[in-house]
Parts: C-alpha cells; structure tokens; sequence
C-alpha cells in the first residue's frame, strides 16, 4: 500500500467515469417513454343511469385529459318525472386504455374503503343508497332516487376514498379523500 | 549550488575511501517537504543504535563510521511528523531528505485555529458531541439549533434544512467531499444523510465556497468524516437511545483501525425505529420511520501520497400523516376547519399509506500526492444511485405501487490542485465533470413528476488566499460551470398549445409524435454560469475578529422547476414548472464580528442578499378536475431581497454555570410584487443555562427554551374556491400562520469509566417539558396536526 502508484489511481478512476457513461447509454430504459403515457388511475367517464320502467335518463360526464374540466362535457339525456322513483347505478370507467376500464369494479371490491355521497339543490329530490359494503355499510353504486315536485338544479356525486364509515352521508364530515367530484344540471318536470 | 559542491565531496570520498569495511559516512540534509526550506535542529537516530545527529544552520547532517549494511534512521523535529527513512549503505552517502510541517492535517485537530473551510468565510459548526445529541433525528433537526438555520419540515421525520431562509437546491450539500443529489429540489425531499456517520458539520453561510460549486446561493453544508492519528489502534463507539415519545429509538455502533504505516478502516452502522409520535392530545397515526443506514471508509493517510474510499448506503422508510392525505381543495377547507387530524388511532409501529421509500448509494475513491516544495494534487471519483419511491392511497390493482418513483443516477470526477508553498499565498484551483440521469421508473401508472433525463455538467474554479499579515487575510475567487440538460418529456397537447404557447416559444422541442392529448417533446437547455467570490478577515486584541464576504452566485432552474406537472396529492396542490424559467443570480454580502472566548464570546452576523430572478412556487389559481378542485402552484420569477441578523451569545456566569443563547432575525421581500417572500423562517431565539461539574463525573444538566414568534410577514395567497355541494363560494386560508410558541427542554448528561480505557456516557433528556401544543409555519402539514408533545429520551454511549 506504501508503493501506492498515485498515476494507476487516477487511472482507476478515469476509467471509471468514462464506463459509465458507455454503460448508461447503453442501458435499455432510454426510451420508455411510451409506458409513461397512460394515467391509469383516471376516471374519464362518469354514467349515472337512472331507470324507472321505460323512463331511462343518462348523465354522462367524459374528460378525456386528466386535467382541467375546460374540455370536459356534461351530457344530460332528458329531464326527470316529478313525483317518480328511479333505480340508480353509477359507471365509473377510464376511457383512455382500450378497452375502457371498469373502475366501478375496483370501488366495489374496496367497497370498506369508499362512498359515494350524493347532493342536489333541489329541495325534495332525495337520493339513497341501497348497495352495502361487508361491513354492511352502504357504497353508493346502485341508489334510489325519490323526485318531488318540478324543479331545476344540480345533482352533485362525490366519491370518496377512505372516508369515515359509517358517517352521516355528508361528504364535508366524511373526511377521507376525494377521487371524484362531478356536478350535473339537471330538470324536474 | 550547496548540493552540487557536496556531490563532488562524497565523489571525492568515495574515491578515496574504498572497501573499509566500517569506515564509511552518512551525510545528508534536512529540508521541509512543503517549501524546501532547511529545517534547523532536527534529530537524527539509526535505529537500534546510539548513533545521533543532529542538523545544522544548514539542515546537514553527518554519521561517521558506520559499517555497510541495511539502516533504519529515524528522523525527528519538533514541529514535524516523525519519519522513518531505510538506505541500504555500501559507500559515503549523501541523502535529501524531506520533513512535514503539518502535523494537523495528519492527527485529529489539535490546532484549534484555521479549521474553517475558507480562513475569511462565515461559518458554524456542530462537533461530534453535538452529533451525538441527535443519534436519532435527523440532519436538519441538529443543524436547526445554529443560529440563522432553520427547516422545511413535511411531518417530524422529513426535515429539511434552511440557511437564511433558503433551502433545497440553493443549499450545497457536501457529505465527505461528495456533492449529495438526492432529488433536493423537492419541499418534501429531506437529505438523505446518517449524520452518525459525521465528524463534524459546518455550515456555510453565504455563497463563499466556490471549490463545490457556483449555486450556493443560501449556502454550504459541509459533512466532514475524522481525520485519525497515523498510529496503531483499534477503538470504536456504540450509542443507543431511546424515546418515549415513538417508542422507538436507534442503535449506532463504529470501529476504526488504525495502523502507523497510515491505512485505516472505519465500518459504522445504524438502525432507527419509530412508530406513529404524539401529539399532546392525539396519537398522529402514520407518522413513524425504519431507517438503516451503513458506511464504511478505508484509506490510506500517508503526507507525501494517500487515498480514500468511503461507501455509505441509506435507506429511509417515513411515514406521511395519514390525515394529510386530501383529495381536493374541498378537503383541505375541511381539514384547515376540523383543526384535529381525521384520523386518529392507537399506536403503531406499522408504515401504512402514504409514504416515502428511498435509498441512497453513495461510493467514492479520492486520491492525492503531494509535491515537493508546489502543492497537492487530488483527484475524485463519486457515483450516486438515488431512488426515491413516493406512495399514495391508491385503488385496486395500483394499491402498492408508488405515484412517484425515480432513480438519479450521478457521477462526477473531479481534481483539484492546492498551490501552498507559499506562506503569503495559496491557490486553489480545480475542474470537474459529471454525468447525471434520471429515469422515471415505468408503472408507476401515472404521468411523471420529473421526466427522464440526461444532464452534462463541467465545472473549473480558482481561489486565492492572501495573507496581508499575521492578522489580515483577503479571499478572492472565480468559477465557471457549464450544463446542459436534455430530457423527455409528454405534454398534454392543450397545455404545450393553448395554456403554455410551448409550440410558438420552443417549437424546437416537438418530435412530431402526437399520441391522442399527449404530445412526445425533447427539451433541451444550456446554461452558463458564473459565480465569485470575495473575501476579508482581520484578527483583533481580545480574540476578536472581523470577516466581511461578498458572493455572487447562480444557479439553473432544477427539473422540478422546469418539468415537473401533476397533482400532488399531500399537499392538494398541482404544481407546474414552466420551460420559460431561467437562472437565478444572487448577491450575498455577510458580515460577522466575532469573539471566540469560553469566559464572554459573541458572534453578530448581519447579511443582505439580493436575488435575482428568484425562483419561487406560489399559488396562481385553480383549476377543477374530475377529482374536484386544486389549487395550482406555478414556478414563477421575481426580484427578491432576504437580509437579517444572526446573534449568538455565550458567557461564563460562574466556574460551573453557563449561558448560552442565540437569535435569528430575517426579512424577505418579494420586491417584484412588492409582498413577502413566501416560507420565510419567523424570529427565532434560544437561551440556554448549564450546569457543569467536572469533579462528579463530568455532571451536565441544561435547560433550555426557545421561542419561536408568529411569522406576520406573509404573502396573502388566500382564495376563494365553489364548493359543488354546498353550491357556494368558500374560502381558503392557506396562507395565515400559525401563533408565536415556547418550548423548555432539559438536558443531563454524567460520564463514567468503563472497562480499561473506556467511558460511558449517560444522558436524560426531556423535550418539550410541559407538553406544548402548537403548529410551525415552515412545517408542510401545519393545516393538519399539531407538532410534537413531550418526549422523554435516554441515550447511552459507551466508548471502548
């Protein structure tokens, strides 16, 4: 060690610096840009599907991005029947892989972990959930829509991850983490 | 001309005096290695023997009768390592031979002068014993105790730390030599350094240390390892801690060989538990941490010639408050509201979602020769392998598989030549290369924070050290450093047309791939950067001195400040860099009188820095997604001034009684805009009393308080954001800071002897004596969850 060669050290080291970048540039993950592309856990499109007997109303909400709503759209099929009950089922898909994927799948098998709430400035249309998760809480997936009388306003879906179960169905006290917030325009008539 | 004449002399004896068996001279002469001026009075011994010599006025020296055959001589000098030179003698021989004058560099300090990194720069140090006080924090809690340092925290576990109220990539971090990139750039990115591996850590303040780079705007962070004595020895060191609050605690162990031929060996290592810490009144669920981390460092420490090899490895796991995880901006209101985290369970040790993963390698090999009579020349090779895992709650198949995940791959050669000979004079100067990658590693599933990419960087420096006189010294330096960064990155087609105009200002960087929204560019930035630096000191009567520093530096946009795009979920914010940033250049002026006395010392600091093109992340507007509303931070640039003062403050009451205090007072303007700088560190001060008794086992108990006032400069980024329920506006105080707090902490410590040669040391400390609740401005989850409660700790260090 005495007869260190100070010269073959920096030798050594040179040596080293120059492989790696022979070896770096030769590595394969270069250009992996491609797998890069994809937001797999986007939710693109929402379809709420209210059914009562033949009277079907669909509202879709689809923004391809995963960014700003400026892009988005909100299509209302129809307007809702006063005084009526509807059967309602969300569809939660990611539209960008094809085909598009079910993500209602995944909140149903979490179910002990999400909840969807539900709001609308219309005074009497009341909304329940009817599905229930293992703990016997419920999801939110299918629900009972009640209308009242005519109106016009907004139905708002929210859904949430990890909230407090059971809560009081008011998102705001549910805490956990919001993976979703969609806003509809909607009639009573 | 001396030298010549003597060759002839032992020319002429040699003609003379042939085949006498025992009748043969040894002469030579004396001279020091570092400027070949002779050295008077040394001793000369041929081992195992009663032979002497000694110099003369002219460094000769002279063994008269001596046999043929194989000698050790022994050389000493009182200001000189002892050498040990063989000859083998067969005729009269004349020999050079060459001493060192410096005994400091080769043993562990003993001068207590000229430690400092630059004689002129303004600097502070925590020595091993105060390193040791935080076996099981981290580096930015140790550092957080000098005055004008302060940190970024994200929860208790991630620490970052803050020099005059500038942090991450404006802060050099220098771990043995080794400039540390270890993803600095994020707020949420702590250092990833085992201070139980250091010696000592200074810190710089100011942009005076150009040998490590141009971009020191805030400062310098030096993590020094120990320089061993050249003797044979073998001792080592085991501390253990433990605390009540986390229950957890951490076991460091060290053992160092030394040998007199100059090799020696250090192998250290540490684990580090903590389950979830407390609050006062809760439980803060998800906030423990496993940590383990192992260096070893083998060399070689010879004066003429050594070398070095150090390897240490890190490996970080912390948990992130389970509370800060929010969805949107609707949920931050509800979690600014509530005041009390939502989640709260019992203990445990367990680290659930969401959390930080990240190892760090770090390997380098430095080598050095001296020459005779010029200077030192070293040479370096590092490499870095950072990986950085980040993980969120997340759904289904995803549910363990981390939002961010990027290795940063560095290496850097680097030589650096020390001209001293001269007593008046010294030059520095020195270049280096390095080549770093980052790849975003693929399946993470989403978009990537900070894009793959390739950066190229060249560097060369010069600094010259003038000694006017015994009590005066001038500092004057340049660097140049050039880099240039290529990366790859998608766009979303909207934001590169319509929000950012990327295709009318860089329509260089489109590949023409256009796949769906997304839009496949190259970016790729060159930058120049020059940086110098000036300085002065002067040593008065009664230990007092001078230092004035001037520094310019600049420093490149970092890719988070140019690429990074997405939502990031713990902070429920989108944050944005923008291709348009450029460099910053900063003016650093820092003054410091000092008084370096046991009995009555102060240090008073006034600096001004003015920061051009100061880089900035602050809050610009919202935008909805599908997940509901965010806030979005943009990186943006403005003209900014930071100045203040740092006091500290020490005085010998009585023969046993100490006080010790310090306070930090800063201002931050954004004068662009006219408002405060955001995340800018409130006055802070510390007084401490201690009480020392030498005669009972080296007693210590310490009390010690410090303040921390409300920050009441703030920039007001408050807003206003629809909320869809409840179908109105609702305001969101992100901005207001949190009230003024006062935390007492006591410390005892006694030492007792051990086995044969050793000690161990006993320590009982208390944190946070009276359980105080509060909330810390600089800490990222401050909207969530109260800082620490009270905290018992035991620490035991034995020495052997």
């Amino acid at each position: 060690m005495k007869t260190l060669n100070i010269t073959n050290t920096i030798k050594l080291v040179a040596i080293l610096f120059i492989s790696t970048f022979t070896l770096s540039s030769c590595s394969d993950d270069q250009d992996d840009e491609l797998d890069h592309g994809s937001e797999e856990e986007l939710i693109t499109t929402v379809t709420y599907t209210l059914t009562s007997g033949n009277d079907v109303v669909n509202l879709i909400f689809t923004d391809l991005t995963g960014g700003s709503l400026d892009d988005a759209t909100y299509e209302v099929s129809g307007s809702l029947s006063a005084n009526t009950t509807y059967t309602g089922v969300l569809k939660l898909e990611n539209a960008t892989e094809s085909p598009a994927e079910n993500i209602t799948l995944e909140v149903k098998a979490e179910g002990d972990e999400h909840e969807f709430f539900f709001a609308s400035s219309i005074a009497d249309l009341t909304i329940e959930k009817t599905d229930t998760d293992v703990n016997g809480n419920p999801i939110g997936i299918e629900t009972s829509v009640s209308t009242g009388n005519a109106g016009t306003g907004t139905i708002t879906i929210v859904l949430k991850h990890e909230p407090t179960k059971p809560n009081d169905g008011i998102s705001a006290n549910a805490g956990g983490s919001t993976d979703a917030e969609v806003t509809f325009n909607i009639s009573v008539q | 001309m001396k030298l010549f004449y003597y060759c002839v002399f032992v020319c002429c004896l040699y003609t003379t005096t042939s085949a006498q068996k025992c009748n043969l001279s040894f002469k030579g002469k004396v001279t020091d290695f570092h400027d070949s001026s002779i050295i008077i009075g040394a001793s000369l011994q041929i081992e195992n023997s009663n032979k002497y010599a000694t110099t003369d006025f002219d460094g000769l020296f002279e063994f008269n009768n001596i046999c043929a055959g194989k000698y050790t001589i022994i050389i000493k000098h009182v200001a000189c390592d002892t050498k040990r030179i063989s000859i083998s003698i067969t005729e009269d021989t004349f020999k050079d031979i060459t001493l060192e004058h410096h005994l400091n560099e080769l043993n562990e300090v003993i001068v207590k002068t000229n430690t400092k990194t630059e004689i002129t720069s303004v600097e502070q140090s925590l020595k091993k014993a105060a390193i040791d006080n935080f076996t099981d924090k981290s580096l930015g809690d140790a550092l957080s105790t000098l005055s004008g340092v302060s940190s970024l925290n994200t929860g208790n576990s991630i620490v970052k730390p803050m020099i005059h109220g500038l942090h991450s990539s404006r802060l050099l971090l220098i771990n043995n030599n080794v400039r540390m990139f270890d993803q600095e750039w994020g707020d949420e990115h702590a250092p990833n350094i085992d201070i139980n591996a250091s010696e000592r850590i200074t810190v710089v303040k100011g942009a005076n240390t150009l040998k490590y780079g141009s971009d020191a705007i805030g400062g310098l962070i030096l993590i020094e390892p120990k320089k061993y004595a050249v003797k044979d020895s073998l001792f080592g060191s085991t501390i253990s801690s433990f605390n009540s609050n986390g229950f957890g605690g951490n076991i460091n162990s060290e053992i160092v060989k030394t040998y007199k031929s100059g090799l020696f060996a250090k192998l250290q290592a540490n684990y580090k538990q903590f389950g979830d810490f407390k609050a006062p009144d809760y439980y803060l669920t998800n906030s423990g941490l496993k940590s383990i981390n192992t260096s070893f460092r083998i060399g070689y420490n010879g004066y003429e010639k050594g070398f070095s090899a150090y390897y240490s490895f890190v490996d970080n796991e912390f948990a992130i408050l389970q509370s800060s995880h929010i969805g949107n901006v609707n949920d931050l209101v509800n979690a600014i509201n509530n005041r009390e985290p939502r989640v709260i369970e019992d203990f445990s040790y367990d680290i659930n979602f969401p959390k930080q993963a990240i190892t760090h390698h770090l390997a380098k090999i430095e080598a050095y020769k001296r020459i005779k009579g010029f200077g030192k020349l070293s040479v370096q090779y590092d490499l870095q392998i950072n990986r950085r895992q980040e993980f969120d709650l997340r759904r289904g198949d995803l549910r363990n598989t981390p939002v961010i995940d990027l290795r940063l791959f560095t290496n850097s050669l680097q030589t650096d030549l020390e001209i001293d000979y001269s007593d008046e004079l010294k030059l520095n100067t020195g270049i280096l290369v390095r080549y770093q990658q980052n790849d975003a590693i693929s399946g993470t599933g989403t978009n990537p924070l900070i894009p793959d990419f390739d950066k190229y960087e060249a560097g060369a420096f010069a600094t010259a050290n003038y000694k006017l006189n015994f009590d005066t010294e001038f500092n004057a330096g340049f660097r140049y450093d050039f880099s240039r960064i290529d990366a790859r990155k998608n766009y979303n087609l909207n934001d590169w047309q319509e929000t950012y105009n990327y295709d009318e200002l860089f329509p260089e960087f489109e590949t023409g791939v256009i796949n769906g929204t997304r839009i496949s560019t190259k970016p790729e930035f060159t930058f120049h950067n020059f940086s110098a630096s000036l300085g002065f000191s002067k040593s008065f009567e009664n230990d007092i001195s001078l230092f004035i520093n001037y520094g310019l530096a600049s420093r490149m946009p970092n890719p988070s400040e140019l690429f990074s795009d997405g939502l990031h979920h713990s902070a429920a914010r989108i944050e944005t860099g923008l291709l348009t940033i450029n460099k910053e250049i900063a003016n650093n002026f820092i003054v410091s009188l000092e008084r370096n006395n046991d009995d009555f010392g102060f240090v008073i600091s006034p600096y001004y820095k003015y920061i051009d093109g100061f880089i900035q992340l602050i809050p610009v507007g919202i935008t909805t997604t599908i997940r509901g509303a965010f806030p979005v931070w943009e990186h943006n640039q403005i003209d900014a001034r930071i100045f203040g003062i740092d006091v500290d403050v020490n005085k010998k009451i009585s023969k046993r009684f100490n006080y010790k205090g310090n306070i930090s007072l800063l201002k931050g303007d954004n004068l662009s805009d006219d408002i405060a700088l955001i995340h800018m560190p409130s006055t802070s001060f510390t007084n401490s009393i201690s009480y020392t008794n030498k005669e009972l086992n080296l007693l210590t108990v310490s009390l010690q308080n410090k303040t921390v006032l409300q920050q009441n400069q703030f920039p007001d980024y408050n807003f206003n954001t629809f909320n869809a329920i409840q179908q109105q506006d609702v305001f969101v105080d992100i901005s207001s800071t949190p009230p003024a707090y006062s935390l007492f902490n006591i410390q005892t410590s006694a030492v007792f002897k051990a086995f044969k040669k050793g000690s161990l040391k006993l320590e009982f400390n208390v944190d946070n004596l009276f359980d105080v609740s509060y909330r810390e401005n600089l800490n990222r989850l401050r909207y969530f969850a109260d800082e620490l409660g009270r905290n018992f700790n035991i620490k035991i260090k034995i020495n052997y």
